[in-house]
């Protein structure tokens, strides 16, 4: 049957927790209602991006997209626009600067600056549904590769492609295979790091959900050409979504004999299993990884021997992250000469980053290498949520740096952000305004490490309790000049003598805001005064008897009654009682009411 | 090994999941991910038939238990609050979310109210930045939390078991 529109339904984990499965089935309903059913097909898609405004709901084939969509919005849109033809004005999105509405999101600012090339199908397809996979020329490079090029071409296309690993490290995917595809032995594996473990990071889970048989067929040219027939998928327990789709997209790719024995008749077999992750940060780190698929604790070991030469089970393993994979079926297709014109000179094709924090436009956003963050944070993420002013944006998540104003014109590949302190990562992108405390901010993501340390080497466990319990103490109040030194110093022995990339990237946080919010730091330990207004030890609240009218409003919001106050008087707050949780400050008309 | 009094049935619930994997201790982390989908926590003696039957020591079992942040040994409440505290959702303002939830139910992160009603517990990104600060109650999602929602989100789940 083939149908004369299409409503595309947000079906990612973030719209789903605002209802959009209830939208599908409204929308549903109200298509039989009026007997349309067999004309406008409903499809639950993956992640659009556009996170801010979801859940989505995008019409085809005339591209309108509507924002912030409730359930009781689908009758309308049926009978307006599937019906009448007429566009649901209130529910498309506002232009901010132009204000004007825009219905194509082609013409919006969040999507007009991107590339999607590993997010290609995202929000297009049904990941459900491998025919709609293979409509967009899915499994054609998997054909591609078993039927015109041997394993030792598919590595050298790769190679030339300039394509470095998604997941963190930013090593050459190519020369990774190529070590792999070296050693013999009786089984080979090809293993898929889908642990996503930064806090505030989803773009890995959003390419599982929106696109999972690019992650398969990619594993599969893998296993071609470095010679394994079995290949894993270590996930994050978590991702209870992610993983229902990739399970989905398994067993068909099985039951089309893309997956399995004698693949596209050729003499190629190859399998794919899940494995489950339960929670530790540390299993990003191959090694960490590979123990804990054989249901261990996953601690580390040293490398040498890589994961190359003995990995899973002792045998040579490969492993490549979510977001690598989607790359590898376009760079096949395309090829790798039109792959590595996008980009910079060392870091080729795109990025994709969850934007998230004070930004007006959270959402998963994917740019060619070389985009500065400028264009990311201002043209793309539309600027900072409430007219603040922008103060930082951490990147790289727990193993990442703070970066500020003056590195906002700097390109975003993996060398420059190495070069200013921060890192590439996986590419979480936290934007932080002038009401963050950077020191909280490093203590935060070292409360993280601390947790996440998997207690094997000393420097990571005992020396980030110390860098955690000196941050700690600056912001009660308590710090010291000599604090500050070492915070330094110790930040650079762990550094230089953890045994994994997690210790050895964890002082990072503090060492980058030690650099650029010096003056931060030294408020909070000489002048005990926190400039964000954040640490609360070091914050009182105040009522202004000039300004306040006695409106009551505060008292009435106040969750620990520490108002107190005549109708029509200045009130007061009561310090013993008041638990500084800003409440008051945010209903406050007319700004009485300060931290001090 | 100390005499098990777990109840028969679960007993034999752990040797058939174990059995399920061919006792094979390479699949011990799946084993604990269905052992405590089915009991709801992994408590020592739960550890201890699993050791039995994979035949390694239960230090291995407890070792890898306590490793990970999404293994258990203690029993949620009826309704098990985590409050996300990724970065996007701190920089949100979810620590002062979790410090009101503590406050209401007079427990802290990790614990269990007395009348086994609620746990609260702190969790990392969920993965739905757009709509932080995030509260997760069982599977329900609770997107952009105030300060002053807190208490409704505790009395709509208190009312539902009464």
């Amino acid at each position: 049957m083939s149908y004369k529109m299409h409503a595309l339904v947000c079906g990612g984990t973030g719209c789903r927790a605002s209802n959009s499965q209830d939208i599908i089935a409204k929308l549903q309903e109200a298509l039989e209602k009026k007997k349309l059913a067999g004309e406008v097909q409903v499809i639950a898609t993956g992640c659009f991006g556009f996170c801010e405004q979801g859940p989505i709901v995008k019409i085809m084939p005339d591209n309108t997209f509507y924002t912030r969509v409730k359930p009781d919005d689908a009758e309308e849109i049926i009978a307006e626009h599937i019906i009448k033809g007429r566009k649901v004005e209130r529910l498309l999105y506002k232009d901010p600067e132009r204000k004007e509405s825009v219905s194509d999101s082609k013409h919006m600012s969040f999507y007009r600056k991107q590339l999607r090339v590993a997010l290609r199908n995202c929000g297009f397809i049904d990941p459900e549904n491998i025919e709609e996979y293979i409509g967009r020329d899915g499994y054609a490079a998997l054909a591609k590769c078993l039927g015109e090029m041997t394993p030792r071409e598919v590595i050298d296309e790769i190679k030339l492609s300039g394509l470095r690993g998604r997941g963190g490290g930013g090593f050459p995917t190519g020369l990774k295979w190529e070590f792999a595809g070296k050693y013999q032995a009786d089984q080979k594996y090809v293993v898929c790091n889908a642990d996503e473990g930064d806090p505030g990071a989803f773009m890995d889970r959003s390419i599982m959900e929106g696109d999972p048989h690019s992650v398969i067929e990619a594993m599969a040219i893998c296993g071609y050409s470095i010679g394994a027939s079995k290949g894993l998928v270590y996930i994050r327990a978590e991702y209870p979504l992610a993983i229902q789709r990739l399970k989905i997209a398994i067993q068909q790719a099985n039951e089309y004999g893309l997956l399995g024995e004698r693949i596209l008749d050729s003499d190629f077999n190859f399998s794919i299993e899940l494995r489950y992750g339960a929670g530790a940060f540390v299993c990003g780190e191959e090694t960490a990884l590979i123990h804990s698929m054989e249901g261990a604790r996953g601690e580390p070991t040293m490398k040498p021997p890589f994961p190359a030469e003995s990995g899973y089970l002792n045998r040579p393993t490969n492993v490549n992250n979510v977001e690598t994979f989607a790359n590898i079926p376009v760079i096949i297709m395309k090829g790798a000469n039109w792959f590595n014109k996008i980009g910079t000179e060392r870091s080729k094709g795109t990025k994709v980053f969850a934007l998230a924090g004070k930004i007006n436009n959270v959402g998963l956003i994917e740019v060619p290498m070389g985009a500065t963050l400028r264009e990311v944070i201002y043209e793309i993420g539309g600027g900072i949520k409430n007219g603040k002013k922008f103060k930082a944006v951490q990147t790289g998540g727990p193993s990442g740096g703070c970066l500020t104003e003056k590195h906002l014109d700097i390109p975003i590949d993996f060398d420059n952000l190495l070069a200013s302190g921060s890192m590439m990562g996986s590419g979480g992108m936290i934007v932080m305004d002038e009401d963050d405390c950077m020191v909280s901010v490093a203590k935060f993501y070292l409360d993280f490490t601390v947790e996440e340390s998997c207690g094997k080497c000393t420097p990571c466990r005992v020396g980030n309790k110390r860098l955690y319990e000196i941050l700690d103490k600056i912001t009660r109040g308590n710090g010291e000049l000599s604090d500050i030194d070492h915070l330094r110093n110790l930040g650079k022995v762990i550094k230089d003598t953890a045994l994994c990339g997690l210790g050895q990237t964890s002082p990072n946080p503090v060492l980058s805001t030690l650099d650029n919010f010096l003056d931060e730091y030294l408020a909070h330990v000489k002048e005990r005064k926190c400039p964000a207004g954040r640490c609360k030890e070091l914050l009182s609240y105040v009522i202004d008897p000039v300004l306040c009218i006695g409106c009551t409003l505060c008292t009435r919001t106040c969750p620990t009654n520490a108002i107190s106050g005549t109708r029509k008087e200045p009130h007061v707050i009561d310090a013993e009682k008041c638990i500084k949780c800003g409440t008051c400050i945010n209903k406050c008309k007319l700004k009485a009411i300060s931290v001090q | 090994m100390t005499t098990i009094t777990l109840p028969k049935c679960a007993i034999e619930t752990l040797v058939k999941i174990c059995a399920k994997h061919d006792n094979q201790p390479g699949e011990l982390i799946n084993i604990l991910h269905e052992a405590q989908g089915t009991l709801g926590y992994l408590p020592r003696e739960v550890q201890e038939v699993i050791a039995r039957q994979l035949r390694v020591p239960v230090s291995r079992v407890y070792g890898v238990v306590t490793f990970y942040s999404f293994f258990t040994m203690t029993p949620k409440g009826k309704h098990p609050i985590s409050v996300c505290m990724g970065t996007a959702c701190y920089v949100r303002g979810a620590e002062t979310i979790l410090d009101e939830f503590k406050r209401r139910l007079e427990i802290n992160a990790g614990g269990v109210t007395p009348d086994g009603q609620f746990s609260l517990d702190s969790l990392r990104c969920v993965g739905a930045c757009g709509l932080a600060p995030v509260v997760l109650v069982g599977e329900k999602v609770y997107g952009r939390v105030t300060h002053a929602e807190v208490e409704k989100i505790i009395t709509e789940h208190a009312e539902k078991s009464s």
